[in-house]
């Protein structure tokens, strides 16, 4: 206000400037404000309006709907734990096996890759990224469960069948299939993710760290993944959303078995899926509220896990960086 | 004023797109629901549309509960569902719904085994591996009712549907029928706490997990198994038949109940008797108001009913439905002649 008063003593057109600019600041400001309030605005209603429609199945089971693992939509008994584990499951094997290939992939084509080589490849990993979730499900139906059944089932029950994880009879369609599955969904999207942020990284950066005599390797895990660490950590999340919300080509793949198994053989369930597949035959408002609620459940485990897993690796990346200091 | 509006509207893209012909008045109707039959429904409302060009259809295969939801809501001008609404849905309706049979449709029972035998079931085998109790396909239930056949030492995997369909309640209400402890354990519905098995999402995820797994056994609709040549196994009719499902078969079952057919069509078709009656069969139903809001609509629904009880049934057989048999169109009629608006009856002033 003060630095306006005294412009205006100076000159009346740089005044007369500065007014309309502050107006168009303003406007913008307020637009921008108005947009984000509304996304806000938007979840709000959403959560209520979802929770106005569950609230036949909150009063009904109470706290009982998340610990307990009956399904049974004629005696209309619900309980959402199968659904919960099933997606907290799929998606973090599919981020065991997604995350080292995206961000393998993503070093490749950012630093280590032939200049010539990568637009091609690049463009092969958006394209990977375009396609529908229902033809990756068909092709899990009829490529990927046959191969899991009669070849890597086998084996692995055969070699590390010790372990719970392996154990029981190979269906093909499962747990397992459904990581695979959700794995080869989300490394387009960290790979392309994850090289932007590397491209993003400045030269210098790498420069120096050659420069002080390190080697390749120590120079992209030195200067560049640590300087681009919360990009990549944000590429990661994004592959993560899309694995705990993955729904028609899990769907096709997990077995729909609303059951608790330690066996990643053993078929499943997720809480996407049970959605698609009962939402369009709910006809009781038991039955419809329980869907919802488990909609809202999907809704809060999302926020959970990222929460958490921004907590980790924040935590993680300041132990390491205090050791090194 | 909304009527003439809505006419208007609905008139203008075919008065534009005919160019200089003129074209009355077009009326659109709403409809919503049941996935089982949407081939055929589309079907006859383009067919029907070159019949009674004052009529275009809108249908949204949403799935059976949702257009019970929609006509209750009165959202639609018709709802549709694979599985008759129940006495409680029925009293949440602001008005009396009537349920009108279209087709009929089937479920058989398909599988994989080494060379493809073809299989007999009793419905004491179909109930006991569903609940788990059979769980080898040599086992001496199956085998005692399949001389001949070379029956492997391999474990049976149970697939069903996941999604829930009206193929389910069908197989389930059977058997429920046939099997005191099913009815009392898991009972029917579109989806059901299943003892035992896979879910596969739809008839093609069905299908596909059986035609990949050696052993595997499941349910699909009559139609899809066609199509598709799977094996469909027989099964032993109520009257102590063994019956191979087929679409001539299917229509008898729906011939052998209609002597003792409830007014309203709300019949489970399952486990009927005669002799050629396929046990796993079921109509499915255009859910309409008896006493229409609106004249014009409610006279075009009726026409189009009746067309469809009677020209529209030709078109069945192409897309593998069961056509009704003639003495349930008879009693479906008679139902039409019921329909109203403001108690004056629409099918006499056609």
């Amino acid at each position: 206000m003060t630095t306006a008063a005294a412009s205006r003593s100076l000159s009346s057109t740089v005044v007369s400037a500065r007014a309309r600019r502050g107006w168009g600041d303003r406007l913008f400001r307020g637009l921008a404000r108005g947009a984000a309030l509304s996304l806000i605005l938007l979840v709000t209603a959403m959560i209520i309006g979802m929770a106005g429609a569950a609230m036949p199945s909150f009063r009904a089971f109470g706290w009982r709907f998340l610990y307990t693992s009956t399904w049974d939509p004629v005696a209309e008994t619900f309980g959402a734990l199968p659904f919960v584990y099933g997606t907290l499951v799929s998606s973090l094997l599919a981020l065991v096996i997604a995350v080292p290939l995206g961000l393998g992939a993503a070093i490749f084509l950012a630093e280590l890759a032939p200049v010539w080589i990568r637009p091609p490849i690049t463009f092969l990993v958006e394209l990977v990224a375009a396609v529908p979730s229902v033809v990756f499900g068909l092709w899990g139906i009829f490529v990927l469960a046959p191969w899991l059944r009669n070849w890597v089932q086998p084996a692995l029950g055969a070699s590390l069948g010790f372990l719970p994880l392996f154990q029981g009879p190979p269906y093909g369609v499962g747990m397992l299939a459904a990581g695979i599955i959700l794995a080869i969904m989300i490394v387009p999207f960290i790979t392309a993710v994850s090289r932007e942020v590397l491209l993003a990284v400045p030269n210098t950066q790498r420069e120096a760290a050659l420069g002080l005599g390190a080697t390749r390797w120590e120079t992209t895990r030195i200067a560049v993944l640590r300087y681009g660490k919360s990009g990549l950590i944000g590429a990661v999340l994004l592959g993560l959303g899309r694995a705990l919300g993955e729904t028609m080509a899990v769907t096709m793949v997990i077995g729909n078995r609303p059951e608790v198994a330690i066996s990643l053989f053993a078929p499943g369930y997720t809480m996407a899926s049970v959605i698609a597949n009962e939402f369009t035959e709910a006809t009781s408002d038991l039955y419809l509220g329980a869907l919802i609620e488990i909609g809202l459940l999907l809704f809060a485990v999302t926020v959970i896990v990222n929460a958490l897993a921004r907590l980790l690796v924040w935590s993680v990346g300041g132990a390491v960086k205090q050791v090194r200091e | 004023m909304n009527r003439w509006l809505a006419g208007l509207l609905c008139s203008l893209p075919a008065v534009l797109g005919s160019g200089v012909q003129p074209v009355a008045a077009q009326m659109l109707m709403n409809g919503a629901g049941a996935t089982f039959p949407y081939p055929i429904y589309s079907k006859w409302f383009d067919e029907y549309a070159r019949v009674d060009q004052g009529a275009r259809f809108n249908y949204q295969s949403i799935g059976s509960g949702g257009g019970i939801r929609q006509i209750t809501a009165r959202t639609v001008d018709f709802g549709a569902s694979d599985g008759p609404m129940t006495d409680d849905q029925l009293g949440k309706a602001p008005g009396n719904l009537l349920h009108i049979p279209t087709v009929l449709g089937a479920v058989v029972t398909t599988y994989n085994l080494a060379g493809n035998p073809k299989l007999r079931f009793t419905p004491d085998i179909l109930a006991d591996i569903f609940l788990g109790r059979i769980t080898k396909w040599n086992d001496a239930k199956i085998a005692a009712v399949n001389p001949g056949v070379s029956l492997p030492d391999q474990a049976i995997l149970v697939v069903h549907r996941s999604d829930g369909s009206g193929t389910t309640y069908i197989w389930v209400d059977y058997l429920s029928k046939v099997s005191k402890e099913w009815d009392a354990k898991v009972g029917r519905g579109t989806s059901v706490n299943w003892p035992v098995g896979l879910g596969g999402k739809g008839n093609e995820g069905v299908a596909g997990q059986i035609k990949n797994t050696p052993g595997a056994l499941g349910y699909v609709e009559l139609a899809y198994a066609i199509k598709n040549n799977l094996p469909a196994a027989s099964v032993r009719n109520a009257a102590g038949k063994f019956v191979e499902p087929s679409i001539e078969t299917t229509t008898a079952a729906a011939a052998a109940s209609a002597t003792n057919m409830p007014a309203d069509f709300r019949v489970s078709l399952t486990n009927p008797p005669g002799d050629h009656a396929y046990p796993i069969a079921s109509f499915t139903w255009l859910l309409v108001y008896k006493d229409q809001p609106d004249e014009t609509k409610g006279k075009l629904l009726v026409k189009f009913l009746w067309w469809m009880i009677h020209d529209g049934q030709k078109y069945t057989s192409d897309l593998l439905y069961a056509p009704l048999p003639p003495q349930v169109v008879k009693q479906v009629e008679a139902r039409l002649g019921e329909i109203t608006y403001q108690g004056k009856p629409l099918l006499a002033a056609r």
